[in-house]
């Protein structure tokens, strides 16, 4: 176990080896090249990037050099990413087959490698990190140490003030002076729902009872999702620290985090700092040599959406199907095994340490008059910056479509984004400039949600888009209450016709009364909120339901069983490239002459009109 | 011969590698039947679906009845009481790949395997699942051959990656 005094020194001397990768007027010659170990970047082979490296260092002695795997760097559609720092370049989609190249220029000689800089949106080279559009507007609290430290060596996370919020807590706070903080700093839960994070912790403390326990969802269910397994693998101690600061405000002794067993990499990353963290007696009895005491234990889920559901996640936890409670009881009375339980989800704990360490004065001037602070998005679908951004509140969709995001790929027009995923809805573009925050999503039938964040172009028919999240929840579906097993059910099978080309006059109304009544009836939040993605579609995009009852037909021409794959013949130049590139051989005709497509063989997959140069092909 | 190595003795004398491996997990959970998610869990990657076999061991050590554990295997998507193909393939249906066109790659794998989600080729070398977010967004749409993660799919791509592993 360390000591106060022992963590200080070894902050000190952690960060005199570290601090050359924040401060850019460096001058010695200790370089570090971080390369990204997030999920995505480790799906496209970063870390034989990280191996190779090694062994040019190691052939070449060299002991000023060091690769260290960090966290998401969030812009994901550019991985995998290599940062060098003191000087910050960014090198993007970097094929281990370039390491030796870099490694000769750059780290032997000090040339940059051109060819390999990252590129913007616009194409202009990039040479370092900060230029970068999609850093400009964003703000990190939660994101702060992910992409700079090495998440699996605790000494690196206590050299950037690690551990500090807690021992100020500690040595210095009393548990209600703990949970004003947190309240006056305006902190709301980013699980979605937004009930202010300081009353949710002062429920838990009034629960009088010798156990209590503080849990954390990391259950991050809606598909295109990844802030919170960002978090985890990028900084995971900034979770453990904010839980113990927890335990310590409502007066529990243990903790659980409840992972989906889908992220290895943050399940991994979080027990080894977990184990750290126990090691340097940070976690355990006499925490910093005071009475506090607490632990943590990881419990793995198993791939069920609806266990993100508070009382869904505790039955999971304790090992049974997850199936929600009836609530009251609320969890704050009786939440894991019959105790009172204090349950945040990933990203709201990460902004603990920062509030405590700062004040909530600082927290609070960030942000909107009702929604404090930064709120982290997954930032996908038909966006050019595919990836995980942290944003101040306040700032408008429009900002983080164009300005940070890239805007749409492919000369695209923007249609409609989608917030909260299953449980959320759309926003169309007359709503671009709606500031993010919670009031103001929900007042356009959106909601924030979690923070995933799917930008959709003009090819998205939103008739199917809400046919998919439909789909996805009659899955995910627990089937404990009928509105939500049986109703969702009928919704889908009405929106399976209308895709289908076989809507019927009436089914509009249809799907209204089940969605206001599955809505009003279900038991727990996922049918609750099941009907969202129908209902903001009918409101803004009622024109193509109609389109497809009344007039059979797609006009985003998405909908395969309404609409053809035609080639013009009048544009056509007759130069093979889509009858080469169909992958069902559907495409015939002769050089130089127009090409014919066979519609019995079509599946309609679009590929050739990606590929023709002359842009004869469309769907009809 | 220690107690677990006992336990794992199968009919034929060998010791059985997997249900030794399955009862190391059970003694480390110290009887704590909150913790059948963590076995489960552990079952499914020893065995690459749980057999009942596997659910009776867990059932006797744990004291927990067949039937509840049935009930959680049958709830999780992840856990499968049918064994995989040697090639599991998954096409990520997460919306950030949904949007950008995973549907058709995962009709293509469809049309190529002859076989249809959840199912298994005859010769049992290849198995299709439709995953929820893989999480490699930034490649999407991705489809995953087992632990090998391929982005930026479409439908003309996919036959040579299977083509890879027939």
């Amino acid at each position: 176990m360390k000591s106060i005094e022992e963590l200080n020194e070894i902050r000190e001397k952690t960060l005199s080896e570290i601090s050359l990768r924040k401060d850019r007027n460096y001058t010695g010659r200790e370089k570090h090249i971080l390369v990204c170990g997030g999920t995505g970047c480790t799906s496209s082979h970063s870390k034989d990037i990280i191996e190779k490296f090694n062994e040019l260092i190691k052939e070449h002695n060299l002991d000023n050099v060091r690769v260290i795997r960090t966290g998401c760097f969030g812009l994901c559609a550019r991985g995998p990413i290599i940062v060098i720092r003191p000087e910050d370049t960014f090198y993007a989609m970097s094929h281990v087959d370039d390491v030796e190249e870099i490694f000769e220029k750059h780290i032997m000689n000090g040339e940059i490698v051109e060819r390999l800089l990252c590129k913007d949106v616009d194409g202009s080279v990039v040479k370092s990190l900060d230029e970068l559009n999609f850093y400009k507007k964003q703000h990190r609290i939660v994101l702060k140490n992910c992409g700079l430290i090495d998440p699996e060596n605790i000494d690196e996370y206590l050299a950037f003030d690690g551990y500090k919020a807690l021992e100020k807590v500690l040595t210095s706070m009393t548990a209600e002076e703990v949970i004003k903080e947190v309240s006056d700093s305006g902190l709301r839960g980013r699980g979605g729902a937004g009930f202010p994070t300081g009353k949710k912790w002062q429920f838990a403390k009034d629960s009088q009872d010798e156990q209590k326990y503080v849990a954390c969802n990391a259950d991050e269910g809606d598909p295109g999702a990844f802030m919170d397994r960002s978090v985890l693998e990028g900084d995971p101690h900034s979770v453990i620290e904010a839980m113990a600061i927890a335990a310590f405000a409502i007066g529990a002794n243990k903790g659980y985090v409840y992972v989906r067993a889908e992220y290895p990499i943050a399940v991994h990353r979080l027990q080894v700092a977990i184990d750290q963290a126990r090691e340097y007696g940070l976690l355990g009895k006499n925490i910093m040599g005071t009475n506090f005491e607490f632990d943590v234990e990881i419990r793995l889920g198993a791939g069920a959406f609806v266990c993100g559901e508070e009382t869904a996640l505790m039955e999971s936890v304790e090992g049974r199907r997850g199936e929600p409670r009836t609530r009251p009881p609320f969890p704050a009375v009786k939440g894991l095994f019959g105790k009172p339980t204090l349950l945040n989800n990933v990203e709201t704990y990460a902004n603990i340490t920062q509030i405590i360490l700062n004040g909530a004065s600082w927290y609070s001037s960030i942000g909107t008059e009702k929604s404090k602070g930064t709120k982290v998005f997954a930032l996908g679908g038909n966006i050019n910056n595919v990836g995980l951004v942290e944003v101040p509140m306040g700032i408008t969709l429009r900002e983080i479509v164009y300005d940070i995001g890239g805007g749409i790929p492919n000369g695209r027009k923007f249609k409609a984004a989608q917030t909260g995923g299953p449980s959320g809805g759309c926003i169309p573009e007359e709503y671009l400039d709606t500031p993010i925050d919670y009031e103001s999503l929900s007042a356009i039938g959106s909601m924030m949600g979690s923070g995933g964040l799917i930008i959709m172009d003009d090819s998205t028919c939103m008739v199917n888009l809400a046919r998919f999240f439909l789909d996805f929840t009659v899955d995910e579906s627990c089937g404990k209450c009928p509105p939500c097993r049986i109703g969702t059910k009928r919704m889908l099978e009405i929106l399976e016709r209308l895709v289908n080309g076989k809507g019927r006059e009436g089914d509009i109304e249809k799907l209204e009364k089940l969605a206001m009544n599955i809505k009003r009836s279900s038991l727990c939040g996922l049918g609750q909120t099941a009907p969202n993605p129908v209902l903001s579609t009918l409101k803004y995009f009622r024109n193509e339901y109609e389109a497809h009852i009344k007039e059979k037909k797609c006009p985003a021409g998405e909908c395969k069983a309404m609409t053809k794959v035609m080639i013009d013949k009048e544009k056509c130049k007759g130069c093979s490239l889509c009858s080469k590139n169909c992958p069902v051989q559907a495409i015939h005709g002769e050089l130089k002459s127009p090409f014919e497509i066979d519609q019995s063989k079509c599946i309609k997959c679009g590929v050739c009109i990606a590929k023709c140069p002359f842009k004869a092909i469309s769907r009809v | 011969m220690n107690e677990i190595e006992k336990k794992s003795v199968c009919t034929c004398g060998e010791i059985d590698d997997n249900k030794k491996k399955l009862l190391e997990v059970i003694v480390s959970v110290n009887g704590d039947k909150s913790q059948l998610m963590k076995v489960l869990n552990a079952a499914q990657e020893i065995y690459g679906y749980i057999p009942t076999s596997a659910q009776k061991t867990i059932s006797e050590e744990l004291d927990i009845p067949m039937a509840e554990i049935y009930g959680v295997i049958t709830f999780y998507t992840r856990f499968s009481l049918e064994p995989k193909g040697k090639y599991n393939i998954g096409v990520c249906l997460g919306t950030a790949c949904y949007v950008k066109g995973s549907q058709m790659v995962l009709d293509k794998v469809k049309e190529i395997l002859g076989i249809d989600v959840g199912g298994i080729t005859p010769d049992g070398k290849f198995s299709l699942v439709s995953t929820r977010c893989v999480g490699a967004c930034g490649l999407a749409p991705v489809m995953t051959v087992n632990d090998e993660v391929y982005g930026n799919m479409d439908p003309s791509k996919v036959k040579d990656i299977l083509d890879k592993y027939v």
